[in-house]
């Protein structure tokens, strides 16, 4: 559907406000099921074996004495997968969730059981003998990329990779417009800089979970804990060879996902091991199995170059961009090259991106998936200039800041956009003219990503009292459905407690795409609006019918239909809850419902200012303050948007001076837990202040933007000018660990 | 390998279980008594998802085994409430949308009732500093704060 | 006719062109006739393209309408966390 509905300038009732969400109870009292909450009858216990090595063929594995242990019901590997899967990506998701011919990384599956018990099952694991013949492996982007580097794959790589380069280097992408060449030479001051950041982990404290059932009838349910239950559906059926309808999957509780619950690690091979046990099988990961095979984001290797002229006008932007995405390709370094300049108005630009494979874990998506290092890189180098030429940064980035009408550097003209209001409303905060004391500095970057729309389908059921249901396919990950439910209320005219919106399993509804993307309050809401719009259409026909008059004489306002005007006669309103008590006698039951693949998503902007003090001595950074300006379109429940700007900021913080994939020589990963990768606890952060602004995306029918992901873009670069400033040191290595940042001060 | 008898109070009802010698006292409580409130996030107490209280301590259940709850008490999130009442913890996490996902929020809660029954007064530094062994991805802390503080100046009214 | 803008890469894989024009009234029939008339595309609208027409981004949709004056720029497959 093209998107004819248009931002409406209207007063809200319900939209604005901050209702208690209605999943709240049952999450502070424990009652909430997660992933690993549901049990089965019958049941049995699956782990998975895993490889200790970064690189090694796999000649043969022989289960024949874990099949023979008591308690053991079943042993996959991947010869009980079908052969061969059509579909390159899912090919290379079943690979990643059982290996085929290779292990490509430390941690990666290569055998299953299912038993009786957690205990029998780990010693059964103990029983299944693999033989590997090892290879040399390679763990870092830019020894990935040496022509004589040990290879992953054969052949893989696209028609865009020129000839000769390693067999690592999947696909080269090139944006941009002008010729830098000739802003370069218009510039009075030219930077260049290379710049690294290392892998991290989403970092979701629910590790992955699920419960299968497979009947020897061939149907199958599911259980689990997924940022999509559309999307496990879909590709375990695939990679099952199986028929989608066959396999009914039901969302739990999520805890936390940040893009990496948008793939499958579990969920076929729990399929598989009931297939064969002809029992419920339930998977629970550890956390060190979450850190070794799931998730992380790619690390980077980047190389910026900036002409600036003596007035903060940039005069033309090239960035090199090498992404390596773990053992398959596909790292975001496509998406980081289109967002890399995004935030400026360039004339002449050019970004060119390099995906990498190397012997990791597949990356998955992370929130903002590839832009959060672009943007350090980049707004790391544009602080430097202002700086080197005695610029205030806000000023600098005004001057060139992207606007309605400017040409993106990935191509098309923006419209409505809010990045300027995000900068001035920055300049103007207290924040940025507070005084600092020594060792401490200021940082602000601005940081800009894409909306999602896609499939999308909800349905609205009035019940006979006059309350409403709300049934939509995207799982809850912060608190959707008390926006789900505000908008349908808003649009209904009725309060916010006469709703209940639920995430309905796959066999209720149509095809939905993933909770990703900063979508679901965009394209569900909209698409809970269009079925509350449908409800009261059917509700207005339904008076019209018991008045006697025309269909299109009768509106629904405040809850209620209507005559439209004197002429449709003088009846009193009806209300929803009278009309429903009525619905048997009026037609039947009373629903509305979208079916939509929701295009047109906007774009979104942020700055994030930051203060930190640092401590010579030890390298440690403090983080002192902290304010997030983003545009948020439209909030509907503004404590769940400030929720995203908070969380995607100490994601961010974490990032940059904590989180890192630490790798020894023998490829293994060192620190596979949160001892080790330490993601930022309470004591490390101030409170996190937010500025919402709003700018109305056109469209949508309440100016909604995404909010979920922009929030991570801009952290790193603003708390690496912030040290960087307080070190007297430009650090250009993330994350500034303590260690990092020592070295960094000794060698000025 | 047989099993060990425990008899234990639970949020203050008497309970016994069953279970192996190597059994942490989450995996009882999680696997045995269908009390699945606490979470478990890392196994090797890190994350404080798990977090119940023994005899008044707040500890790790992960961390503890099964048998040592013998003789003992053992507070859990599902023992938080009083009847319908909402604890004014729960009730402000609620308000102050201090939850995303929710899945530390057992944790969080039973460790922020640990800290102001000792300390019913504490600055957002002791605060922090007390939470710190409690993990959440989703919030970046600042809602839960304020949630804790505010809690807490209830309670210190109510008195 | 419309005037289609593509991505480096793509302009690479035909020669150097940023600028196409092609005949097409929708979604569909810009990608049919990119496909029929470049077949050096071929590859990348096989992994998947996003197409911003005056702006907003479309993914699938086949039958979005193009105005011959719309600003239709192809993008690289967008996806989200």
């Amino acid at each position: 559907m093209a998107l004819d509905s248009k931002t409406e300038a209207r007063k809200f009732k319900i939209v604005g406000t901050r209702p208690l969400r209605p999943d709240g109870i049952d999450k502070v009292t424990g009652r909430a099921r997660f992933g690993a909450d549901m049990s089965a009858p019958g049941m049995l216990v699956g782990l998975i074996l895993r490889s200790p090595h970064p690189h090694a063929r796999i000649r043969s594995i022989d289960t024949t004495r874990a099949e023979s242990m008591e308690g053991v019901h079943a042993v996959v590997t991947r010869a009980d997968f079908p052969a061969f899967v059509e579909d390159e990506a899912l090919a290379d998701v079943l690979d990643n969730c059982m290996a085929g011919e290779k292990a490509l990384y430390d941690g990666h599956a290569v055998a299953a059981v299912a038993a009786t018990s957690g205990a029998v099952a780990r010693a059964a694991l103990k029983l299944i003998e693999v033989e590997y013949e090892l290879l040399a492996h390679v763990t870092d982007v830019d020894e990935a990329m040496r022509p004589d580097a040990p290879a992953l794959h054969e052949d893989r790589a696209d028609e865009t990779v020129p000839a000769g380069m390693s067999d690592n280097v999947m696909a080269r992408h090139e944006f941009g417009h002008g010729d830098i060449d000739a802003g370069f030479a218009k510039a009075d001051r030219v930077l260049e800089r290379g710049y690294r950041t290392e892998a991290t982990h989403q970092g979701y404290i629910e590790p992955h979970a699920c419960l299968a059932t497979f009947g020897s009838d061939g149907q199958a349910d599911l259980w689990c804990c997924t940022q999509g239950h559309y999307m496990v559906r879909n590709t375990c059926a695939a990679i099952l060879g199986m028929e989608q309808g066959r396999l009914r999957v039901t969302a739990s509780e999520i805890g936390g996902g940040f893009g990496g619950k948008t793939t499958v690690f579990l969920e076929p091979v729990a399929l598989m091991l009931s297939k064969k046990a002809g029992r419920p099988v339930k998977m629970v990961m550890g956390r060190a199995e979450v850190f070794r095979a799931t998730g992380p984001t790619a690390s980077s290797s980047i190389d910026v170059r900036i002409g600036m002229a003596k007035d903060g006008r940039i005069t033309a932007g090239f960035a090199e961009l090498r992404y390596q995405g773990g053992a398959y390709p596909g790292s975001p370094v496509d998406m980081g090259s289109m967002s890399a300049f995004a935030p400026y108005d360039l004339e002449h630009v050019k970004t060119v991106g390099w995906d990498v494979v190397t012997n990791r874990p597949k990356q998955a998506a992370y929130r903002a998936p590839g832009a959060p290092m672009a943007a350090f890189a980049v707004e790391s180098a544009i602080d430097e200039l202002a700086r080197e030429l005695g610029l205030d940064p806000l000023e600098v980035r005004l001057k060139n800041a992207a606007r309605e009408g400017t040409r993106a550097s990935y191509g098309p003209t923006f419209p409505a956009i809010g990045l300027e209001a995000t900068l001035r409303k920055a300049k103007d905060h207290p924040h940025w003219s507070a005084p600092l004391g020594p060792n401490q500095g200021r940082g602000v970057a601005c940081g800009f990503w894409f909306n999602f729309g896609g499939d999308t389908c909800v349905s609205l059921n009035i019940t006979p009292d006059g309350t409403v249901t709300v049934s939509e396919g995207n799982p809850d990950i912060g608190g959707s459905r008390a926006s789900m439910s505000m908008m349908a209320a808003e649009e209904l005219g009725i309060p916010y407690e006469k709703v209940r919106t639920i995430i309905a399993d796959t066999g209720a509804l149509g095809q939905n795409d993933v909770t990703d993307g900063s979508r679901v309050t965009f394209a569900v809401g909209l698409a809970t609006i269009e079925a509350a719009r449908a409800a009261k259409r059917e509700m207005c026909k339904r008076a019209a019918r018991i008045w006697e008059i025309e269909e299109d004489a009768v509106v629904w306002e405040d809850g209620a239909a209507r005559p439209a005007g004197p002429n449709a006669g003088k009846h009193p309103p009806m209300s929803l809850a009278e009309i429903a008590a009525v619905a048997t006698n009026t037609g039947g039951p009373i629903a509305g419902h979208c079916e939509v693949n929701a295009e047109g998503a906007g774009v979104s902007f942020a700055t994030h200012m930051v203060d930190t003090e640092v401590d010579p001595e030890t390298g440690a950074v403090k983080i002192l303050r902290y304010t997030v300006f983003q545009d948020a379109g439209k909030a509907v429940h503004p404590a769940y948007v400030e929720g995203q700007f908070q969380g995607g900021a100490v994601q961010g913080i974490g990032w940059a001076l904590n989180e890192e994939y630490i790798y020894g020589e023998d490829g293994r990963l060192q620190n596979a837990g949160f001892l080790d990768y330490r993601i930022p606890v309470a004591s490390d952060l101030p409170m996190i202040d937010t500025v919402i602004l709003e700018i109305p995306n056109p469209g949508h029918p309440y100016g909604v933007r995404g909010v979920g992901e922009t929030s991570i873009v801009p952290p790193l670069a603003a708390v690496a000018n912030a040290v960087s400033h307080a070190a007297g040191v430009r650090l250009t290595h993330l994350p500034i660990s303590p260690p990092r940042l020592l070295a960094a001060i000794g060698a000025k | 390998m047989s099993r060990i008898h425990v008899t234990t109070t639970i949020n203050g009802e008497a309970a016994e279980f069953l279970c192996d010698a190597g059994e942490t006292l989450l995996d009882v409580l999680r696997d045995r008594l269908g009390l699945t409130g606490s979470k478990e996030g890392c196994g090797t107490g890190d994350c404080g998802a798990c977090s119940v209280v023994l005899d008044g301590r707040l500890v790790c259940a992960c961390l503890v085994l099964g048998a040592e709850a013998e003789g003992r008490t053992v507070g859990t999130i599902e023992g938080m409430t009083t009847g319908e009442a909402l604890h004014p913890l729960q009730r402000k996490f609620l308000e102050h949308a201090a939850l995303q996902c929710g899945i530390c929020t057992p944790g969080f809660l039973v460790a922020a009732k640990a800290l102001l029954e000792r300390t019913p007064d504490p600055t957002e530094e002791e605060a922090r500093y007390w939470l710190a062994g409690n993990l959440c991805r989703c919030t970046g802390y600042d809602k839960i704060i304020r949630a804790v503080l505010d809690a807490a100046a209830e309670m210190r009214e109510a008195h | 006719m419309v005037r289609v803008r593509l991505w480096g890469s793509l302009a690479a894989a035909i020669g150097g062109q940023t600028e196409i024009e092609v005949e097409a009234g929708t979604l569909r029939e810009l990608l049919d006739t990119l496909a029929r008339d470049y077949p050096a595309l071929q590859p990348q609208l096989e992994r998947g393209v996003s197409v911003a027409i005056d702006g907003v981004i479309y993914n699938d949709d086949w039958f979005t309408p193009i105005r011959p004056d719309s600003e239709v720029v192809l993008l690289a497959r967008l996806k989200g966390g």
